[in-house]
């Protein structure tokens, strides 16, 4: 089993789920500059993670999407690979029609960093299968209100696309505690194969004990048990 | 030759960006405005070389859907002009 985080310019969320992956997990983990070229065969799981890839020039992803390992990575899909895009991940792999959808703004057009909790929908992707229903991880993001129109919020749903939804502590979804004014409180969707996921919390930012919070290792340990 | 293209966000889709302008103007006591909505303006200019209106239509198009706007969210106008 072999992991592999991708590194774009402006990444900054890169070392946080290599040094997770690697050391906190003990799974082999290379980074991938993002001009890189080789096919990703000898990988198992390719992690898109958070940053500013490009500065968000244009919208956040609409650069990062021209990068050449795009095309790698999209191939990788194809086959059944698994990717996860995690922040400016999901923004990536939206853009690059990886996964169907839009981030905009957040509605209160803050910058919004804090923990908040999301409800597993969706246990039955190689992403969640997870001991808990409700996780708190942190999020970090000022374009994180995922919007699509009526068709596709259909489409997710009825393939059970939508594998996070921000709520309260109890599993309570409200507007209230939506923070960013996501359509359906939707913090994370898969593709239709169930292979890719994209999702605004920042899993490795909450992975180890000594950070006071562990929730976020069981999205990595469900990858990991997946491949098992 | 010139092209200007204007990225807008498509009708029914939040803004909060022009909400916020628009809240401003409003605490300006300018009350005679009732809505905005934020987009984009790019202004490209064309090599010295390609005269061809209909092949910098064309180019236009393609990069205005494919890197410019997002077509799920964002509609675009564009205007070629001679310098």
């Amino acid at each position: 089993m072999k992991f592999g985080v991708v590194r774009f310019p402006g990444s900054n969320c890169d070392d946080d789920c290599y040094h997770v992956a690697k050391n906190v997990l003990g799974i082999e983990t290379d980074y991938l500059w993002h001009k890189d070229t080789k096919p990703l065969s000898e990988y198992s799981c390719i992690i898109i993670p958070g940053g500013f890839s490009y500065g968000d020039y244009l919208r956040p992803g609409a650069i990062a999407k021209f990068s050449p390992i795009i095309s790698s990575i999209k191939e990788f899909a194809d086959k059944g690979g698994l990717i996860i895009g995690i922040c400016n991940g999901f923004q990536i792999l939206l853009e690059s029609g990886l996964l169907e959808g839009v981030l905009i703004r957040n509605k209160n057009l803050n910058f919004i960093c804090k923990d908040v909790y999301i409800k597993v929908e969706n246990k039955n992707t190689p992403f969640s299968k997870t001991e808990k229903n409700i996780l708190k991880i942190p999020i970090a993001h000022k374009e994180g209100c995922f919007y699509c129109d009526e068709s596709l919020l259909n489409k997710l749903k009825s393939n059970n696309q939508i594998v996070f939804r921000y709520c309260d502590e109890n599993g309570d979804i409200t507007e209230k505690v939506n923070p960013n004014g996501s359509l359906y409180s939707i913090a994370g969707i898969c593709n239709e194969k169930g292979n890719v996921l994209g999702m605004m919390p920042h899993p490795e930012r909450c992975s180890e004990k000594i950070l006071g919070n562990e929730d976020g290792r069981q999205i990595f340990q469900s990858i990991i048990d997946y491949l098992s | 030759m010139k092209v200007k293209v204007y990225v807008s966000l498509k009708k029914g889709v939040l803004d909060p960006q022009g909400k916020a302008v628009l809240s401003t103007l409003h605490s300006l006591k300018y009350n005679e405005f009732k809505d905005v909505r934020v987009g984009k303006f790019f202004e490209i200019e064309i090599a010295d070389n390609i005269k061809d209106k209909n092949l910098i239509e064309q180019k236009v198009k393609e990069i205005s859907e494919k890197v410019l706007s997002n077509p799920i969210i964002e509609s675009y106008t564009y205007e070629i002009v001679e310098d």
